[in-house]
């Protein structure tokens, strides 16, 4: 046995996964090195969806950017909106009425649900449940894409925050259309994760995987449900509150391990912490008028600000510096997947090759919001 | 007029580009051990760095700008001091052409490989590319 | 002159069963498209013909006009005979597939007297036709599907093997004719031993035909598409027949070692046969879109740790008790 072991020759390959890969969520090469089905190292490739969006920044007024943040990330439109309005405004020191405030909020957090609904079942379609969750998850997340679409007229990319408001007040009947997604969603979301969790093939494939630790977590700078998972109890939305967040009641979900299962959970637990969310803002919208007041020319000051929003992936981060003109001088975007993601070969090395996809769609990582 | 973050502290602090190691060794034995973000900025004659650090214990950000002179754009990495440094780096070095020493793996992030222009210099210009619109 | 009618039996013998195996595997693609769309909440085909009755056809036909690819570096021969490797042996299966009668005639090719075994030993030839074209194809993903593939189909031929000579041992014979015969009084499932021993059959043979929770050596999310990843056109058409071949078969062989085979009060003998046979296919179905894909490694520890000794020891048992 030992001479037949010795003169065995083996030898270590390289596979390229993608850039044309069916679970690689869009265009993101990853160079893997395995011994057999062992990953032995891997390195990451991005850039294949790069557009240049900092510099377009820099040639557009501060208006006419807001639909390239629509592009940045393109699950979550809407709080890409937010964070880039809210760093223009603090930029230009200013702040927007209260029903402008509690209308992005019920937006943004359902704009997270919709998220993480695509976020998890892509994850679980990774794992060769082939479509079936992922139809569920969009058929859940079609009540809010059509509420988006009547408020805004856009089903994907928005557009609909605007610097100092939003583009139009909630159409009439909008409380009853958004009490009743929180009531439709809230059983949907309980059928997911009894869909998933009571999976015993599921709980075997993520338990376990990618154990990201608490101190990895920060070293790297990872943020999101991500962190979260890690045992970190640490969310803008309470830690650093921006709009109105201070004043609804919500828990901070946080796993224990920070395994793919954790990051799953995670993400359930938020969707419904969301609805919470949205269900107080609802019943306490103030009155007002939430569209733009402040003139149609946005000239901050010149200076800098630094924006920090808890989008559904992580903390989006927005660095304006203007020099007093109508064009941004430069902007920054700091973006969640980004930091998300050069994460991941610390994560699989040693693991199979069905782990790199496993842990890849447990962090939840949108390549436009990447490469920018 | 009211700061919309005003609740989050925040401290800005100026330093020359020998001091960064120290001073980010020092920041994060502090607590400020979550390198947030790494931009740069052409100011045109030079180009800052800005680096910001925060706590995650203390709810404190610290942000710490450097200035480069544009003929010798060299500075030390953090990359092996705090790990998330690594991808942000080479994304300035993509950018702007700063050169980060005793970095593990300094490479264009975005761009192709074999480009020689840094695209957010303010000196960068391809006209045909992009079209400044009437505003 | 008897060897020259023997010869034209032999012949629509022959055009019958291919006949039948090219329309019931375009039947069960288009099944099988239907299933999974009701269990996604969507319809699947509906243009072409009768609720997309007809879209398999006009696949075919798309098929057969498709530019058969060769890529550069192939291993030609290895690579162009794998398709027939993968359909061939299934087709060969068919012998010895009882179907019942209609109008007095046994509708069986051939009453082999070792039925099951030459079925065993050829559905072992189909894992010959996956490795050649994961290693004919020059691409690493195929040869990781073709591994993969080699090792899950030894592997769960174990514990297949053991479920069906439990079957075997309690009709006492070999021949599938009288297997069935020997379910007249009662199916062999609704014995304990047996009820067991179905679902290990079941089991590994899902694993068998590389179907959902056990399709690594395909596992889109993973390697593309597996071992076939560089084939095209006809040859890509090969596989999918093969496949779908594959699952009528064992789902048949299912019907016949443990639910009586074409034995069934009131319809006739081969509608009943093909009522149990399309109903585990369905039931196969239902399993694919609901589960996601178990690991590798998971999938060679769960054949040898759990599948195999418990195939085992109802052998053991199935045995005492017929002794007694």
């Amino acid at each position: 046995m030992e001479t037949a072991k010795e003169n065995l020759q083996t030898e270590e390959f390289w596979v390229n996964m993608g850039p044309q890969h069916p679970s690689t969520h869009g265009v993101l090469y990853v160079e893997l090195k395995l011994s057999g089905e062992t990953v032995v190292d891997c390195i990451i490739n991005i850039g294949y969806l790069h557009r240049g969006i900092e510099k377009i920044a820099e040639n557009r007024t501060y208006t006419q950017f807001m639909p390239f943040t629509d592009r940045l990330d393109y699950v979550a439109s809407m709080t890409n909106n937010l964070g880039y309005v809210l760093a223009v405004e603090k930029s230009m020191k200013t702040e927007v009425n209260d029903r402008a405030k509690y209308i992005r909020v019920i937006i943004a957090e359902l704009q997270r649900v919709a998220s993480h609904l695509v976020g998890i079942t892509t994850f679980v379609q990774d794992l060769g449940a082939f479509a079936t969750p992922l139809f569920y998850g969009f058929r859940e997340r079609e009540k809010i894409i059509e509420f988006f679409d009547e408020l805004c007229g856009n089903r994907l990319t928005y557009n609909y925050m605007r610097i100092g408001g939003v583009q139009f007040d909630l159409p009439k009947g909008t409380d009853e259309k958004i009490k009743y997604i929180v009531k439709y969603m809230r059983p949907k979301i309980d059928d997911l994760e009894s869909l998933f969790s009571s999976n015993a093939i599921f709980t075997a494939r993520t338990k376990g995987i990618g154990v990201l630790s608490k101190e990895k977590a920060i070293n790297y700078s990872v943020t999101g449900p991500n962190l979260r998972a890690s045992g970190v109890k640490w969310d803008l939305r309470k830690d650093e509150p921006y709009l109105c967040y201070d004043k609804f009641n919500f828990d901070i979900p946080t796993g224990a391990n920070g395994d793919s299962w954790d990051r799953y959970k995670v993400r359930i637990e938020e969707m419904r912490q969301s609805l919470r969310i949205v269900e107080q803002a609802i019943g306490g919208l103030p009155e007002g008028d939430p569209t733009v007041k402040i003139g149609r020319i946005i000239k901050p000051e010149p200076g800098e600000a630094y924006m920090r929003t808890e989008a559904p992936r992580g903390e989006l981060g927005f660095y304006v510096v203007s020099d007093g003109s109508t064009y941004p001088y430069r902007l920054k975007i700091r973006s969640p997947s980004f930091s998300n993601l050069a994460v991941l070969p610390e994560l699989v090395k040693g693991m199979k090759v069905a782990d790199v996809v496993c842990v890849l769609g447990s962090l939840d990582i949108v390549m436009g919001d990447i490469d920018r | 007029m009211k700061n919309v973050a005003a609740d989050s502290p925040e401290k800005q602090i100026e330093i020359p580009r020998e001091a960064l190691p120290e001073t980010a060794r020092r920041l994060v034995s502090e607590g400020f051990d979550n390198l947030h973000c790494i931009t740069a900025v052409d100011k045109k004659d030079d180009i800052e760095l800005i680096y910001t650090f925060y706590s995650m214990d203390k709810h404190a950000c610290v942000t710490v700008k450097t200035r480069l002179p544009l003929d010798d754009l060299n500075i030390e990495s953090l990359a092996n001091l705090r790990r998330s440094a690594d991808w942000l780096e080479r994304e300035v070095y993509d950018l702007f052409g700063v050169k980060f020493l005793n970095h593990p793996n300094l490479k264009r992030i975005l761009n192709p490989d074999d480009w020689d222009v840094h695209p957010l210099r303010k000196d960068f210009s391809s006209p045909d590319l992009i079209k400044k619109p009437k505003s | 002159m008897v060897s020259i009618l023997t010869f034209i039996v032999m012949v629509i013998v022959g055009a019958v069963v291919l006949g039948f195996i090219a329309v019931s595997a375009m039947f069960l693609i288009w099944w099988e498209r239907k299933v999974s769309a009701h269990i996604q909440t969507r319809y699947g085909p509906m243009r072409v013909g009768w609720h997309g009755v007809l879209q398999s056809v006009a696949d075919v036909i798309k098929l057969l006009l498709k530019e058969n690819i060769t890529p550069e570096g192939v291993d030609k021969p290895v690579w162009w005979l794998a398709p027939f490797f993968a359909v061939v042996p299934s087709v060969m299966v068919f012998v010895c597939i009882p179907f019942g009668s209609l109008f007095g005639i046994d509708l069986i090719p051939r009453d082999l007297n070792i039925g099951i075994l030459y079925i065993l030993a050829l559905t072992s030839v189909c894992v010959l036709g996956i490795f050649m074209a994961g290693w004919g194809s020059n691409n690493k993903y195929s040869l990781l599907g073709g591994m993969r593939s080699a090792a899950q189909i030894v592997s769960y031929e174990v514990p297949l093997i053991i479920s069906v000579v439990t079957a075997v041992m309690f009709a006492g014979t070999l021949s599938m004719q009288k297997i069935v015969e020997a379910q007249k009084e009662m199916w062999f499932v609704f014995h304990p031993n047996m009820a067991l021993a179905f679902l290990i059959f079941v089991i590994s043979a899902t694993a068998e035909i590389n179907r959902t929770p056990f399709d690594i050596p395909e596992a889109e999310s993973e390697l593309v598409a597996g071992f076939h990843t560089e084939y095209s056109g006809m040859k890509f058409a090969m596989f999918f027949l093969g496949e779908y071949t594959n699952l009528f078969i064992v789902s048949a062989l299912a019907a016949t070692l443990f639910l009586g085979g074409w034995q069934g009060p009131f319809l006739p003998p081969v509608l009943w046969f093909l009522i149990k046979t399309y109903g585990i296919v369905t039931v196969l179905m239902w399993v694919r879109w609901t589960f996601p894909r178990v690991r590798v490694d998971q999938l060679m520890g769960f054949a040898w740790k759990v599948l195999t000794p418990i195939a085992f020891a109802n052998l053991a048992v199935a045995g005492w008790v017929l002794l007694k």
